[in-house]
């Protein structure tokens, strides 16, 4: 697949306009359907079509694994920030009024940094799962690859000693 | 019969249910069994989505016309996470089957049972 | 018209999901399983929940089949043939049974006074254009309504993503050996 020119071609003008729809159904969720949860999945997917058209390495190079932990880590903590954030400045655990003088813009706020914690961690989270699963194949076909080297070898020794 | 029509949604819902659980219980390859517990899976959301339906009611995004009739969000939100929810956790099961894989060899869970069995009895083997 | 189109999306669930798991062939299992994510996702439209379906498209149709596919590469592709079992067909059939009486006891399907809408739902869209300002009523549900909820699922994916990673991210006990004898062939 790799090697086709159309799926390279077709993934290349792919790629950035599904991260920009991704950020558009993050940032426009407040006024029409989406939200945290599907632009992650969105954002997601972009970054598994570049690996799955690219190659394994090449995706992990734009995504590396120690910046995706960091990502999942940080989208967790900007929502419980965001609660703990509230609780500093006197009102209750997530009751977002508190964010702002005019309760409504803090609402606003609050539900904007919230939403953008839960995706962070949804993309980030789907991307180290394909990454994980797709590092096992290739993991396990390098590994057959090797038992095989090794059984030829061992066969090869067989008959020399013969 | 009326009640078959009006509650429609509710008998095919129980239907995809039971298609969902039979594989989950009857049939030994994992895959197959988180397949069949997806199916089971979607059925749950289709009962909570047909729930919040309203009749002429449309989806919950407010339209600034007072006289419009919105459905029911609360089920869309327990919803709407428990499907990413679901994907993260049916990865876990995925991870588990290729593990099982890698050390039995097999995904059929009567064959791992056999292997299992072989193994007890060769390491009692022995001491008895 | 709306009843015809639910009931045939519905009954068209129903038959791929009988012939998702007739299948013996493990990958026409996992596509025909990404169809019936993309018809459900379809009837959750009809259902007016654009969001679920939103989401149910881009999970179930799209990730949940790339990691199933990723698990069939590394398994055997086809099922073991076995044929029905009964047990299971029985238990199966009579929690249906059960399920059945259960059901004929809701409301109607669509009936605007069941008590699911007369009872938080109201406040939630009154108080989402008055207290919160955002007209998406799911939004303001999700994120400030039920912030506590939200919290919670995403703790739980951050906790699964965890776990898959402990199970299959890391190098197994046979890399480790072969990098060692590697290495004693190179220092021998």
């Amino acid at each position: 697949m790799q090697d086709d020119p159309v799926i390279r071609v077709i993934a290349k003008v792919l790629i950035p306009t599904m991260m920009l729809f991704a950020l558009y159904v993050q940032f426009h969720g407040d006024y029409g359907p989406g939200g945290g949860f599907q632009a992650g999945v969105i954002f997601a997917a972009a970054f598994i079509l570049n690996a799955t058209v690219f190659g394994f390495n090449r995706g992990r190079h734009v995504w590396p694994a120690r910046l995706n932990l960091m990502a999942i880590t940080l989208g967790v903590l900007l929502y419980g920030g965001t609660g703990v954030a509230t609780m500093v400045l006197g009102e209750n655990f997530l009751s977002y009024n508190a964010l702002s003088d005019d309760p409504i813009a803090g609402q606003h706020l609050g539900i904007l940094l919230v939403e953008f914690g839960v995706g962070l961690t949804v993309a980030a989270v789907m991307v180290a799962l394909f990454f994980a699963f797709a590092g096992r194949v290739s993991h396990v076909r390098l590994l057959n690859k090797t038992r095989a080297h090794e059984k030829a070898q061992a066969e090869a020794k067989g008959t020399a000693n013969d | 019969m009326t009640s078959l029509f009006a509650q429609w949604n509710y008998f095919l819902v129980i239907i995809l249910m039971m298609l969902g659980f039979y594989a989950v219980i009857a049939r030994g390859n994992m895959v197959k069994k988180m397949v069949g517990l997806n199916i089971f899976q979607t059925s749950v959301f289709m009962l909570y989505i047909s729930m919040g339906k309203v009749s002429n009611g449309t989806a919950p995004i407010l339209t600034g016309d007072s006289s419009t009739v919105y459905s029911n969000p609360l089920p869309h939100v327990l919803i709407l996470t428990a499907i990413v929810v679901g994907v993260a956790t049916t990865a876990v099961g995925y991870a588990l089957i290729i593990r099982i894989q890698e050390s039995f060899g097999t995904i059929e869970d009567d064959e791992i049972i056999e292997l299992m069995d072989d193994a007890d009895a060769a390491s009692e083997g022995p001491a008895s | 018209m709306g009843f015809i189109i639910d009931a045939t999306l519905i009954a068209f669930l129903a038959l791929i999901a009988i012939a998702a798991l007739r299948r013996k062939q493990l990958f026409g299992m996992v596509m025909l399983s990404g169809a019936f994510s993309l018809v459900a996702a379809t009837l959750f439209v009809v259902l007016d929940a654009v969001d679920v379906a939103f989401t149910e498209a881009a999970v179930g149709a799209g990730i949940s089949t790339v990691l199933a596919l990723a698990t069939l590469s590394l398994v055997p592709a086809e099922e073991k043939p076995h044929s029905i079992a009964i047990v299971p067909a029985v238990l199966a059939l009579a929690t249906g049974l059960l399920l059945s009486v259960a059901v004929s006891d809701l409301p109607e399907f669509g009936a605007a006074d069941a008590p699911i809408h007369n009872h938080v739902a109201p406040e939630f869209i009154i108080g989402s254009e008055e207290k919160i300002g955002v007209p998406n009523v799911v939004t303001s549900v999700l994120a400030s309504y039920r912030g506590y909820d939200t919290l919670g699922e995403t703790v739980v994916v951050f906790t699964a993503a965890i776990a898959v990673l402990l199970i299959i991210g890391g190098w197994t006990r046979r890399e480790t050996e072969i990098t060692e004898s590697t290495e004693d062939d190179h220092a021998g």
